[in-house]
């Protein structure tokens, strides 16, 4: 998984029909220190997330399973929403 | 597998039920001579690893649910042991 910053919406009225229903969120993948890690994506939402809220999101075909048994296209889900997250530092 | 070291910790109250109970950690992939490599995930902890411990982590769909110990549940990386040493013959 990976920490990201949901940075917006997507409204996708034309899909396919296992899409339906499903919240589709811009997220901005971040570093431990809040700096931009990498190109943002859409991910299909699992938790009820928001803009503005700090997430994590998985990768892949295991994006799908919380709506199981319905097969999303989707290769990645916002899984969680970070209340906080400590680094240690100088690790 | 990789290796990488933990970093941090992760507090989250709503996230999906699969994930209740589970320890999350954040970990960074390093090298093997110890530079970090891409950028910190979100690692299952299921082997009960601590922050500053060298870790050897999954970094797959399946394997990573079968750390947790459950089917079906969305997760992609997963820490499964804590590395004692290491010795590279090179």
């Amino acid at each position: 998984m990976q920490l990201a910053k949901v940075i917006g919406d997507v409204v996708v009225t034309r899909k396919d029909d296992n899409l339906t229903g499903m919240k589709l969120l811009v997220l901005q993948p971040i570093a431990a220190d809040g700096s931009h890690a990498g190109r943002t994506l859409v991910a299909v939402d699992a938790v009820g997330a928001g803009v503005g809220e700090t997430v994590f999101f998985v990768r892949g075909k295991e994006a799908s399973f919380p709506f199981y048994p319905t097969e999303v296209p989707a290769d990645a889900g916002i899984v969680g929403i970070v209340d906080h997250y400590d680094v240690e530092p100088g690790s | 597998m990789q290796i990488a070291k933990v970093i941090g910790t992760v507090v989250s109250t709503q996230k999906h039920r699969k994930f209740e109970g589970a320890k999350l950690l954040l970990v960074q992939p390093v090298t093997l001579d110890d530079k970090p490599r891409g950028t910190p995930l979100l690692a299952i902890d299921s082997v009960g690893a601590g922050v500053r411990e060298k870790v050897l982590i999954v970094l797959e769909g399946r394997a990573a649910g079968e750390a947790l110990g459950r089917k079906a549940a969305p997760v992609d990386a997963a820490i499964v042991g804590i590395i004692d040493s290491m010795d590279i013959q090179e």
